[in-house]
């Protein structure tokens, strides 16, 4: 997949910290220290979108739903 | 405490949606510096459960083994 | 809380009222491409954000990062690409930048704004997607069947497709509201193409046990002969609710999806969508959306690991048999017993049943579920 490549960019971080991550992840299934970066700041985003989420419904719109799940008998 | 350091490579989309975190989080100036806290806390964590040291650890199975747990 | 859609935005390509009308005018005037049964329905599943964040069919390289990473260029995880196929001949002088007007059996369904004309390669999707290049595989004998180009670009809606359902079809804007209006904060969904079972049954209600309330989402509209009709599942699963479930823990809806037995990748597909409706939770089956023996059984249930931000919790739970010894409905995991005591319930079985007229035992099928399937004069699709 090298035409992709260009969609990468660094991160910099300590010899130190790499390393001691490098060892922590030895044998659990990552294959790279990059790709653990990436699992838990993927993590950290999603869950910080999850709580800043509102509904985007119009009243006008919530009204006509609400009638429609009366009419079917859900409400 | 500078020193050396290494790149770690991430998808350009993901640093975009982690620049984007800390705008709106605020509390870190850069990704590097969400990257390292991230992976700090993750250490130190994984370190907490470490209480052991190997010989301790082997002491515990032994026991666990007489007792036919393991 | 309900949660959030994938991506962040629940999408709504239903055109409505006087746009609808102008868009009608304009698709007049367009180059038009009629498209099957499976692509109007991922049509109408796109615009009423069943596929949220989509808002049409994928462009190129949305195509490549779902087909090589199982993301979307934006990065949120997304693991069946959504893609519309055509000919060369049939979209003729159509360019990147045209509208095309999207018709099913003549009656135009939606326009589209083409973003995206491209090539691509049936074999690489099967063996992405589908882990085999088999063409005796039902879905990658599909792709097979596909056309030579793909288009790509947003889709609104202009008519809905007939749905002989509609009374039981809810959208994901319908069923958020509906969840809050419940006071539901954790909704767990469950996916079917099935009538119920002890089985399904005892799996339902131990995902409910540690949730609000139980999302049935049964997949609707393209059975094979010999597959239940689609009113016999849903009366089946009207019988079980009345008599089986307490009152207002149960929603019970159709969707009409595309089923597409990718397996481990449908599974996360599935989850996403359920996420879209509002679930919190989704219970993975072993071998989930899976066929024949092209993945291994616990596939479906290792692929989660890999998305940290799926934004729905699975819950693997396992198959459920009867046990004379623990004298109920048990699992693996909580029955010591032998296979001697232990009455498995097998789906194929069942329906042999049902077929011949026979009641099945009280520890396979709910009597009322039974009658319910049975008082239909057939309730197997025809040959
Ligand atoms: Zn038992």
């Amino acid at each position: 997949m090298d035409e992709r490549k260009g969609k990468y960019t660094t991160v910099s971080i300590p010899v130190t910290l790499y390393n001691r991550i490098k060892k922590l992840i030895e044998g659990t299934g990552f294959t790279s220290v990059s790709q653990y970066v990436t699992y838990v700041l993927r993590e950290i985003v999603a869950a910080h979108e999850e709580a800043r989420y509102e509904e985007p419904f119009t009243q006008e719109d919530k009204e006509r739903i609400l009638e429609r799940l009366r009419r079917l008998g859900y409400l | 405490m500078s020193g050396d350091k290494v790149a770690v490579h991430i998808s350009k989309e993901l640093y975009e949606k982690a620049k984007k975190y800390i705008e709106e989080q605020g509390g870190f100036e850069s990704v590097e510096e969400l990257v390292e806290f991230v992976l700090g806390e993750v250490l130190s964590e994984e370190g907490g459960e470490q209480v052991f040291s190997e010989e301790e650890e082997e002491k515990v199975k032994e026991r666990l083994r007489s007792l036919g747990y393991i | 809380m309900v949660s959030k859609p994938h991506g962040g935005r629940l999408v709504d390509r239903v055109a409505r009222g006087r746009r609808r009308e102008l868009l009608l005018d304009e698709a007049k005037e367009l180059p038009r491409l009629e498209v099957g049964f499976d692509r109007a329905v991922d049509l109408e599943d796109i615009a009423h954000g069943v596929y949220s964040p989509l808002e049409g069919f994928m462009v190129q390289e949305d195509y490549l990062h779902v087909l090589y990473d199982m993301r979307l260029s934006t990065d949120h995880p997304w693991t069946i690409p959504i893609v519309l196929d055509a000919d060369p001949e049939e979209l003729g002088d159509v360019r990147e930048g045209d509208d095309l007007a999207l018709t099913h059996r003549g009656r135009v369904l939606a326009v589209m704004r083409v973003e995206e004309i491209y090539g691509w390669d049936k074999r690489e999707y099967a063996r992405m997607v589908y882990k085999t290049t088999d063409p005796k595989h039902p879905g990658v004998a599909k792709i097979y069947g596909m056309k030579e180009l793909l288009v790509g670009g947003p889709i609104d809606l202009v008519d809905e497709l007939p749905n002989p359902l509609e009374r039981y079809t809810l959208w994901p804007a319908e069923t958020r509201v509906l969840f809050r209006e419940r006071g539901w904060r954790r909704i767990v969904g469950f996916q079917t193409r099935n009538v119920p079972h002890l089985g399904h049954e005892y799996v339902q209600k131990a995902a409910l046990t540690f949730v609000d309330g139980l999302f049935i989402n049964p997949l609707v509209g393209w059975k094979k002969p010999g597959d239940y009709r689609d009113e016999v599942i849903l009366a089946a699963y009207e019988a079980l609710v009345k008599h089986y479930y307490p009152r207002n823990v149960v929603v019970l809806a159709a969707l009409r999806m595309n089923m597409r037995y990718a397996g481990p990748r449908e599974a996360i597909h599935h989850a996403i969508v359920r996420k879209n409706f509002g679930c919190t939770h989704f219970i993975v089956g072993r071998d989930h959306a899976g066929v024949g023996d092209y993945y291994g059984p616990y596939e479906a249930w290792e692929i989660f690991q890999e998305f940290p931000d799926l934004g729905i919790t699975p819950l693997f739970i396992r198959e459920a048999f009867y046990c004379r010894k623990c004298g109920g409905m048990v699992n693996e995991k909580v029955c010591p017993h032998g296979d001697e005591h232990r009455v498995r319930i097998s789906g194929t079985k069942l329906r042999e049943m049902l077929r011949r007229g026979e009641k099945p035992p009280k520890t396979m099928m709910r009597p009322e579920v039974a009658e319910a399937v049975m008082s239909f004069d057939n309730p197997f699709v025809e040959a």
